[in-house]
């Protein structure tokens, strides 16, 4: 399915956001091409997001990483305006966000996109199903429905029991969980996630993002992830963006990041992602010589090439790839899979030690 | 000769204390010259004070056909008196069992069973004291004060606290009202809102509305920022996210802010009385002037209960775990407890009965007096010993010296310890002080302050540095710092009136009490800020506990020490101002000659004006602290 103004949940095209008093005139300006120490040192201005443009697919899960600083956080914000956007266009379900009004513009947020913090942002004064009731009780539904529909939700996120807890008596794993409650209580089509799971433990972080995908499962709501980890951004993202600066370096799957990186930056970024686990035998097959033998075990394409270890370890005979449709797409013998694992050992133990 | 060994290539290098001491010596050297020349003496019938003695005949004539009166000010005047006699006669009405009883039901909800007892036992002491009336119509001046503080300054604070821009163009106008004295703003009040209750409810307002408006404004701007962002998110209007968030959040301080606007006002209303606010003020004030502090002391007492009272019951509510309901015992107790005391309005008299109260007047009066023929050698020679030592030398010296050669050296001090715009602005304070024909009294308030502010340093960093360092010794003395900074300001006269009579030691003895807490606090607060890494690594470094102070904690508390000595500027002036009712003279006691001598009126409005400006101009030669983190960095930088 191809990505197009169309059919995608959510459209971004040439947006800017550019702090300071003199913002508009930056962008006015060729100034606005300088690299941010320079644009700071010269206009005082500080470019946080710089010409960005990306289409988020239905029910797809979009990651945008980067390090802190990136513009990451400032870019999530600009698609429902809480950060004005000093330029560019933004489309939610073919809905121009720049041109809403106000009234418009909270419509949307309450109806159609909900967002989930890296802090929570939890109410402490009311307790836990208030708070995730807290965007019905906005919306003006009555006290009854929308507790009806809290209680609900609480169970989908598994926190049934806590309805009547505080949000301090809670561990931040289920600090999160209610914040995560409160932004799908209101059945959005679009959930915005910005770093949710950076202040939790890393094992409390690791249930999380399988609480995530669970949920991205039973639910399907178009998820954009905003994370500076990136086997976060690996574990969870359809597609990935790298940001840098203010700008997009690099956006596709994991394969391509891993497998093809579009600059040092992100090269040096994914170095230490064990490639045997993104990558699959796309990137390692070739076409049979001749002579070689067809009969060996048949994979997918697609298959990690990790998991095509242990069936070369069972045949000596070379593997074969097949594409979807059952041609071939090349082979993989025990020393094309030797030659990949080595070259990638000496990676991780340069990077290791 | 040592100075040969200087090595550096910039050429002679001057130790750091050079300048300060050749400027010093420039300084002496032309006192020395110019010692008695360009003095400006006190002169009772200056031009300036005529002028606006006779303003006031000219205000007083068209009180009653002046445009701005008529429709402006005499309708402020009009809704204050209507909302004070609203209370005083509900308070009156409801006679003493009912306040006795509603008092009760409050503090009970506010903080259960022993607030309410502390509720009941206090309300009852107006009485046993004899000073229902007066009490009843403090609290409602109080009251009044407080509601319409609090009807301006929370909204004013939320506004400041959710705009950047209205915080910055109030925090200016805030702090001024807070440098002023208590003292300053009666006559121009009195003078646009006549005299009496509303006047002093005016006075009470003013002086008791900036802490409303800052630590609301606090608590709003404090607001975790995820949560308001969090309700944004979710399609909340502005208002919603006030109301559901914002206020919420900020609930127990802005409780603390009413506090602190209760506490404020109760310490004012006693001023008050100045400009015939009714209350308990007048025995405290006809107390203080005719130096009895038999008349005083039940006055105080009252006052001090009042202020323990509320204060204890508004802690209560800030404190209050906000999860917790309040259960049925409680609501039930409070009901009864009510309903008991309005049950008895018809059945007791409304006054509290006459031989319920005790009379200590002339007792008091004469443990005074004992106190005063035994303990006469030491105190005597405390107040002489001061005043030959430190204040004679000090008054004569700024009193004696040319105007210009004072200006240029607060000028030259401001510049180094804050800034140039602070000490223009000090600089203007102070030529303004001279053009309004005060300049000698003003010499004279300033050498009362400064030695109160010394003596008041001296033993705040002592008691601090010794809080810091034992934490036994902080236990001890928290609460009592606590107790001391709950209580009126004029409370601590009481004391220095009957170990020194009426002179200007008294003032200083006074102001000292009074600014002692906040400056052990600061200074406390500033060395435990320390951080303990720092702590630890001087210590495993091999640092004596002496070295500990004097190379680390100290330094690194420089800002909380100045900004001790800033806070502590500014209360002794407040003080020593009042403490003309008990023999400070100078500025103070023209204010009050102002207040009773209806042809000094002009002398008594300027000089309320001249202590304003020694209040800013001391601010602002050491504000530093609040500015500018260390005079180093900036050479640096």
């Amino acid at each position: 399915m191809g990505v197009s103004p169309d059919n995608a949940a959510i459209t971004v095209a040439g947006l800017w956001k550019i702090f300071g008093t003199k913002a508009q005139k930056v962008l006015d300006s060729e100034d606005k091409h300088l690299d941010p120490a320079a644009l700071r040192e010269k206009t005082g201005c500080t470019a946080a997001v710089r010409d960005v443009s990306f289409d988020v697919r239905p029910g797809e899960v979009f990651v945008v990483m980067g390090l802190s600083g990136s513009g990451k956080s400032t870019l999530v914000r600009c698609l429902t305006r809480l950060i004005e956007p000093s330029a560019g266009e933004i489309r939610i379900g073919g809905e121009d966000i720049g041109a809403a009004s106000p009234t418009r513009l909270r419509e949307l947020r309450r109806h159609r996109v909900s967002m989930v913090f890296q802090h929570f942002g939890l109410l402490p004064h009311r307790k836990v199903i208030d708070n995730v009731a807290y965007g019905l009780e906005i919306q003006g539904a009555a006290r009854q429905a929308r507790h009806a529909r809290a209680a609900e939700i609480l169970s989908l996120v598994g926190l049934d029991g806590y309805a009547d807890a505080y949000p301090d008596q809670l561990s931040g794993g289920m600090q999160q969980r209610v914040g995560l409650a409160r932004a799908l209580a209101v059945d959005p089509e679009v959930m915005l996630f910005d770093e949710p799971f950076s202040a939790l433990d890393p094992l409390i972080r690791r249930d999380m993002q399988a609480e995530v995908i669970r949920l991205h499962r039973e639910v399907g709501k178009t998820m954009v992830f905003i994370t500076h980890d990136l086997s976060e951004a690996l574990k969870l993202g359809e597609r990935i963006a790298i940001m840098r600066a203010g700008s997009i370096v690099q956006l596709g799957t994991a394969e391509e990041l891993v497998g093809a990186p579009a600059d040092d930056y992100v090269a040096d970024f994914v170095r230490d992602v064990p490639r045997s686990h993104v990558l699959t035998l796309r990137w390692i097959c070739r076409d049979p010589e001749p002579g070689e033998p067809l009969d060996g075990p048949a994979l997918p394409v697609t298959t990690v090439i990790k998991d095509a270890v242990g069936v070369a370890a069972g045949s000596s005979q070379p593997i074969r790839a097949m594409t979807d449709d059952g041609a071939l797409a090349g082979v993989v013998d025990r020393v094309d899979l030797l030659g990949f694992l080595s070259g990638q050992e000496t990676g991780a133990v340069r990077a290791g030690t | 000769m040592s100075s040969t060994v200087v090595s550096t290539s910039s050429g002679l290098r001057l130790p750091r204390w050079a300048a300060p001491a050749g400027v010093a010596v420039l300084f002496v050297a032309a006192y020395v010259v110019f010692r008695g020349t360009g003095t400006l003496p006190h002169d009772k019938e200056a031009p300036q004070f005529l002028a606006v003695t006779e303003l006031r005949e000219w205000i007083d004539d068209h009180r009653n056909d002046n445009p701005l009166f008529l429709y402006f000010l005499n309708y402020i005047r009009l809704f204050v008196a209507w909302l004070y006699d609203l209370f005083q006669t509900g308070l009156s009405a409801l006679g003493w069992p009912g306040i006795t009883g509603v008092m009760g039901a409050l503090a009970w909800l506010a903080g259960g069973r022993r607030i309410a007892l502390l509720a009941l036992g206090g309300v009852s002491a107006f009485g046993v004291l004899g000073l229902w009336e007066s009490s009843v119509d403090t609290l409602a001046l109080v009251a009044v004060a407080v509601l319409l503080s609090l009807a301006i300054g929370i909204p004013v604070g939320v506004w400041a606290g959710l705009s950047v821009r209205v915080r910055r163009a109030i925090t200016p106008v805030l702090d001024v009202m807070q440098i002023m004295p208590t003292f300053a703003y009666l006559a121009p009040l009195a003078l646009f809102f006549h005299i009496g209750a509303p006047a002093g409810a005016i006075a009470t307002m003013i002086y008791s509305i900036p802490p409303a408006i800052r630590i609301t404004a606090l608590a709003v701007s404090e607001v975790s920022p995820t949560a308001v962002e969090a309700s944004a998110s979710l399609g909340a209007t502005r208002w919603q996210t006030l109301f559901k968030v914002h206020l919420p959040l900020a609930r127990s301080t802005i409780a603390l802010a009413i506090n602190q606007t209760i506490m404020m006002a109760l310490s004012m209303v006693v001023i008050a009385n100045l400009i015939s606010a009714p209350g308990l003020g007048g025995d405290i004030i006809r107390g203080l002037s005719r130096a009895q502090v038999g008349i005083m002391l039940p006055a105080g007492v009252a006052v001090v209960v009042m202020a323990v009272l509320l204060d204890r019951m508004m802690t209560a509510v800030a404190r209050r775990d906000p999860h917790a309901k309040r259960g049925r015992t409680d609501l039930l107790a409070a009901g009864a407890l009510a309903a008991a005391g309005l049950a008895l309005i018809p059945v007791l008299p409304k006054v509290w009965p006459e031989t319920l109260t005790i009379n200590v007047v002339a007792e008091v009066n004469d443990a005074v007096r004992w106190a005063e023929d035994n303990w006469f050698t030491v105190t005597t020679w405390i107040k002489d010993t001061t005043s030959l030592v430190l204040l004679n030398p000090l008054e004569s010296l700024l009193t004696s010296a040319p105007w210009w050669l004072v200006a240029l050296a607060v000028l030259v001090v401001a510049w180094r310890v804050s800034g140039l715009r602070p000490a223009l602005v000090a600089l203007a304070c102070l030529l303004a002080i001279a053009l309004l024909g005060v300049w000698e009294h003003t010499m004279q308030t300033m050498t009362t302050v400064a030695v109160a502010v010394l003596v008041a340093l001296i033993i705040g960093l002592l008691l601090g540095v010794a809080a810091a360092r034992s934490p036994r010794w902080s236990a001890v003395q928290r609460p009592l710092l606590d107790a001391a900074q709950t209580m009126p300001a004029f409370v601590y006269l009481l004391p220095a009136l009957a170990l020194f009579g009426t002179t200007r030691f008294t003032a200083i003895f006074a102001s000292v009490i009074y600014a002692v807490p906040p400056v052990v606090r600061l200074v406390e607060d500033g060395l435990k800020a320390v951080p303990a890494t720092v702590v630890e690594a001087a210590v495993s470094a091999g640092s004596t506990p002496g070295q500990l102070l004097w190379k680390v904690q100290l330094p690194m508390a420089r800002r909380a020490i100045l900004l001790a000595a800033n806070q502590g500027i500014v209360m002794t002036l407040a003080m020593v101002v009042v403490g003309a009712l008990v023999g400070a003279g100078a500025l103070g006691y023209d204010v009050v000659t102002g207040f009773s001598q209806r042809t000094d009126f002009g002398m008594g409005f300027v000089a309320g004006i001249a202590t304003v400006l020694l209040g800013v101009m001391l601010d602002r030669i050491t504000q530093g602290a609040d500015r500018r983190p260390s005079p180093r960095k900036r050479k640096f930088t």
